[in-house]
């Protein structure tokens, strides 16, 4: 435990370089995709190329599908490298530029932002098979005019519903509360918030208020000009506060407090995304989108989950390749829906998907959702936007609190 | 874990025994011992010559050079008769560079770059990135199904299929229309003067393929085709051209020049800026930015009474309580000394992360066992109050650290001589007295190295803080994300972006982690010093 003073002054030195040197082999696992017969056969022709790609727990059987599709009929080696989903993106950054990186990664569509300011990916024409996705999935991949990657997955917060304790859907925020307080359950309904705010679940009733993040342009880009603040901002930053004292939205309500209570039935309503729904097996639910609280509809944000090809990638033709014709498919598609329970971002494989009625609902509920916006400066607005409803949480006074905050984010953009 | 970067001092002489034979030299006599050092060294030499290859098979060059010095050095050490002592220090040498002083030397280099977001590798892929993200696609282009196909002098070309016909052409040569070219399923299986590619060479020719660019016709405005997957083709006309003689970058489009500035970004005569930027040297600029910027500056000096609070604090309760036990389960009369001693280490024992996150959980306000049970629903919010904040700090710290203490200062008051506190009995000194004059002194030299040690420890201890409280509660005024209960190390790691709460600047993280490397080594090596008075009571 106690360690020698120059050791200790160099620990995040040593981790620097640590990620600056290590290969992915100290905390992954490798696991090859299993070698065709194919492969096998032909051992004395040139092998095919090689292909890293980068997955998650979730999304690696599913990838690895297809991935063996794809060995089978070109020839090649897959290298599936299964890494946690929070190291993805740092260690993308950090370590394509030193040659180390995988050739494909899974993400999020909001990385491409910082993703381009560090030259880390390439560039992805999808062609033809652009118009076979949902529109809002490839926007969202598409950065100053270039597609970055090709989507799989599109998600946003919605409704869930305990159809055994609230049998009719909510149509506005109070009235919602009216019915979960009627149900007599622990909590009218669950939000989660967290030590650090929870700005991304938050902003539905933000924009109910039609406070949006960013001004957007007319195609539907986001300008870096700032919208969160006026009159709309305060007008939310207040009805936050007001929720916050009648015990509505508290920040001792955790996503796993919240996650836990809703599958304990101690509240009829909870607001989250799909990845909640494997800790509800078993429970009666319906998704409806979420009640507004303001004037304007509650759009959430949408996130899109995607993969992104190397700008140094040796392999780039495989890379398209692999992406374009085997992960585009429908069956791939459908096959991360089964492993994520997300919305396919492929029109055919949303369809499919839909003919269950969560995923419908989930679907309808997503309608009216904005694409995450994707700018690098985006890191610096989560950090004071989570912390500032916080604090309005806490009953810190909620105006003053929130034009302190849009003046903190300005200098942020402005630095 | 203590004082690795202190090798173990050399015996000055070789201990040899005298009843050996007569020396004979290492390299010439085949004794058991001879043998387990060929072994040893064997096995050190391939450890060192497959780091050396790999090193140069990835380029990276100074690892691999580096490498090949040590096996060079450990091979001549171990191998001639000459060098003796070296042959004991070696080993803790070779730790302390790798460990120490190269760890230390990158710290300080990243510090003199604007290693970050923006800053991310050489300029070279900053450029292609560049180039790459504004060649654009003509806009109602159509899209060709494509083959790669290689003349007969080994160019590399491309043929597409447009309509009816085949065109084909190559970097030099404008597409134009093949006679005779066999199509079947909208796929070319035949082409006159030109070889098609097998699938196995076109992965093999990636690189060349996706940088091969085919004019489309004669006139340049028309673009070019290209093909990122070897079987369809589009046609792209680049907006940004790279000067390689001026190192300029021009948009086509409006004639702009950018041209590269000290900070390593492209900018144009007016100021904008392309967001993609490369790594350069910056000097102390990273440093200068740590005072200079009043947002950091201001956090700055309230961040560092805290850190000082804290592990001067934390030294002081859990090495207190840690006494207390110890000089109390020290008296033969308690009964059970085995039991309670083997209870009160259990923390010790226990993962100090999963002790904090345990009770970051059971402070919870609402939810908290604390809260809960013990205090019978009461909501107290630990964790969202600076003062309550900063003493759950302190009391965790005192619950995971005491154990320590207790362990160290009990062996160090069974190592006290008894004859000692015997005479000092005799001669009629009172139990104060004999704590004052013999415990107490003999004590503090045996554990102030320790305690220094523990400061320089808790100065750093970035677990507690981002486990219990995040740094939290926020500073109210403060426009950086940093918290009542933030130190030091925790605040750089917020501020540089380490945590993904803003940009990454790795080069602002280095210079800062030096700042607290050169505070942390001053006061200990001032501590260090008045340690010594004390060992001259002997």
């Amino acid at each position: 435990m106690r360690r020698s003073i120059p050791l200790v002054a160099a620990a995040l030195g040593l981790s620097l370089t640590l990620t600056a040197c290590s290969s992915d082999s100290d905390d992954t696992t490798t696991t090859p995709a299993p070698t065709t017969p194919a492969a096998n056969e032909s051992s004395e022709a040139p092998a095919g190329g090689e292909l890293t790609i980068w997955v998650d727990e979730t999304r690696a059987p599913a990838v690895e599908a297809a991935a063996v599709a794809f060995e089978e009929e070109t020839g090649s080696t897959v290298t599936l490298v299964q890494k946690n989903f929070e190291d993805i993106r740092a260690d993308f950054v950090t370590q394509v530029p030193t040659g180390e990186g995988p050739d494909i990664t899974v993400g999020q569509h909001d990385w491409i932002g910082e993703l381009t300011a560090n030259a880390v990916v390439a560039p992805l024409e999808l062609g033809e098979k652009a118009g076979a996705f949902e529109p809002v999935a490839v926007d969202a991949f598409t950065y100053d005019g270039q597609v970055y990657g090709l989507p799989y997955a599109v998600e946003s917060v919605a409704l869930i519903r305990n159809t055994e304790l609230a049998p009719e859907a909510p149509a506005t925020w109070d009235e919602m509360v009216e019915m979960g307080t009627e149900a007599g359950t622990e909590y009218p309904t669950l939000i989660q918030v967290g030590e650090k705010g929870d700005p991304y679940t938050m902003y539905p009733l933000q924009t109910s208020f039609g406070a949006n993040v960013f001004t957007q342009a007319e195609d539907g880009s986001y300008t870096t000009e700032l919208a969160l603040g006026g009159e709309n901002g305060t007008a939310f930053a207040q009805w936050l506060s007001e929720q916050a004292e009648a015990g509505v939205i508290d920040d001792a309500v955790t996503y796993d407090v919240a996650v836990a209570s809703f599958a304990e039935g101690k509240s009829p309503f909870i607001i989250g995304g799909p990845w909640m729904l494997e800790s509800f097996e078993d429970m009666k639910l319906a998704i409806d989108p979420i009640p507004s609280a303001g004037s304007n509809p509650a759009a959430p944000f949408s996130g899109v989950a995607g993969f992104y090809v190397s700008a140094q990638s040796d392999q780039q033709l495989l890379a398209t390749d692999f992406l374009v014709n085997f992960m585009a498919t429908e069956e791939a598609q459908l096959a991360l829906y089964e492993a994520g329970d997300r919305t396919p971002a492929l029109s055919a494989a949303a369809e499919a998907a839909a003919s269950d009625p969560i995923a419908a609902g989930f679907r309808a509920a997503a309608e009216t959702a904005v694409p995450m916006p994707a700018i690098p400066e985006m890191a610096a607005v989560w950090n004071f936007w989570g912390v500032t409803e916080l604090e309005i949480i806490n009953g810190g006074d909620p105006v003053e609190l929130w034009e302190k905050m849009v003046t903190d984010i300005q200098g942020e953009l402005e630095k | 874990m203590s004082t690795p970067q202190q090798p173990a001092p050399a015996p000055a002489v070789a201990v040899e025994p005298g009843k050996l034979p007569p020396r004979l030299s290492h390299a010439r006599d085949f004794r058991p011992g001879f043998l387990v050092k060929l072994i040893a060294m064997a096995v050190v030499n391939a450890l060192g010559v497959y780091v050396a290859i790999a090193g140069f098979g990835q380029q990276q060059y100074t690892i691999a050079w580096v490498m090949v010095a040590l096996l060079v050095l450990v091979d001549y050490v171990y191998f001639s008769r000459r060098t003796l002592p070296l042959k004991y220090l070696v080993p803790g040498l070779v730790f302390l560079f790798v460990y120490q002083i190269f760890s230390i030397g990158y710290t300080g280099y990243v510090a003199l770059t604007n290693y970050g977001d923006g800053h991310n590798g050489s300029k070279a892929a900053a450029v292609d990135f560049l180039l790459a993200q504004n060649e654009r696609r003509i806009e109602g282009s159509a899209s060709y199904p494509l083959s790669v196909v290689r003349s007969d002098d080994g160019a590399l070309g491309l043929a597409i299929v447009d309509g009816d016909t085949v065109r084909v052409g190559s970097a030099e040569e404008p597409l134009s229309e093949a006679d005779d070219a066999t199509v079947a399923d909208g796929k070319i299986t035949a082409l006159p003067d030109w070889e098609l590619l097998p699938r196995q060479e076109l992965y093999a020719n990636s690189d060349a393929i996706t940088k091969l660019r085919v004019p489309f016709s004669d006139d340049p405005e028309e673009g070019s085709i290209r093909t990122q997957d070897g079987s369809v083709g589009y046609v792209y006309l680049p907006t940004f051209e790279y000067d390689e003689e001026a190192d300029t970058l021009v948009d086509t489009v409006n004639g702009v020049t950018y041209f590269p500035a000290d900070d390593g970004y492209f900018r144009s005569a007016d100021g904008t800026t392309l967001p993609t930027g490369w790594r350069v040297f910056v000097g102390f600029e990273n440093f200068a930015d740590a005072f200079a910027d009043d947002r950091y500056s201001e956090p700055f000096f309230k961040v560092l009474v805290w850190t000082f609070v804290f592990s001067i604090a934390s030294v002081i309760i859990t090495f207190l309580v840690g006494l207390f036990f110890a000089v109390v389960l020290n008296d033969p009369r308690v009964r059970g000394r085995k039991v309670i001693r083997s209870l009160l280490i259990l923390p010790y024992a226990f993962p100090a992360f999963m002790a904090f996150l345990l009770w970051r959980g059971m402070l919870n306000e609402k939810n908290g066992f604390i809260n809960q049970v013990l205090l019978g629903g009461a909501e107290i919010n630990w964790l969202g109050d600076p003062w309550l904040a900063k003493l759950v700090v302190l009391g965790v710290q005192l619950w995971v650290g005491f154990p320590y203490m207790f362990l160290i200062t009990t062996g160090a008051l069974q190592s006290i001589p008894g004859d000692v506190i015997e005479a000092a009995k005799i001669d009629g000194a009172g139990a104060m007295r004999i704590w004052r004059s013999i415990t107490g002194p003999l004590l503090l030299i045996a554990v102030a190295p320790l305690l220094i040690s523990s400061f320089a420890f808790n100065f750093n201890n970035f677990n507690i803080i981002e486990m219990l409280t995040g740094g939290g509660p926020r500073f109210g005024d403060a426009s950086v994300p940093i918290g009542h209960t933030d130190i030091l190390i925790t605040m750089v790691y917020s501020i540089s972006g380490l945590d993904g709460g803003a940009s990454k600047n790795y080069g602002l993280a280095s210079a800062l982690s030096i700042m607290i490397f050169v505070i942390v080594a001053t006061i200990s090596v001032i501590s260090f010093k008045k340690t010594r008075s004390l060992e001259e009571i002997n």
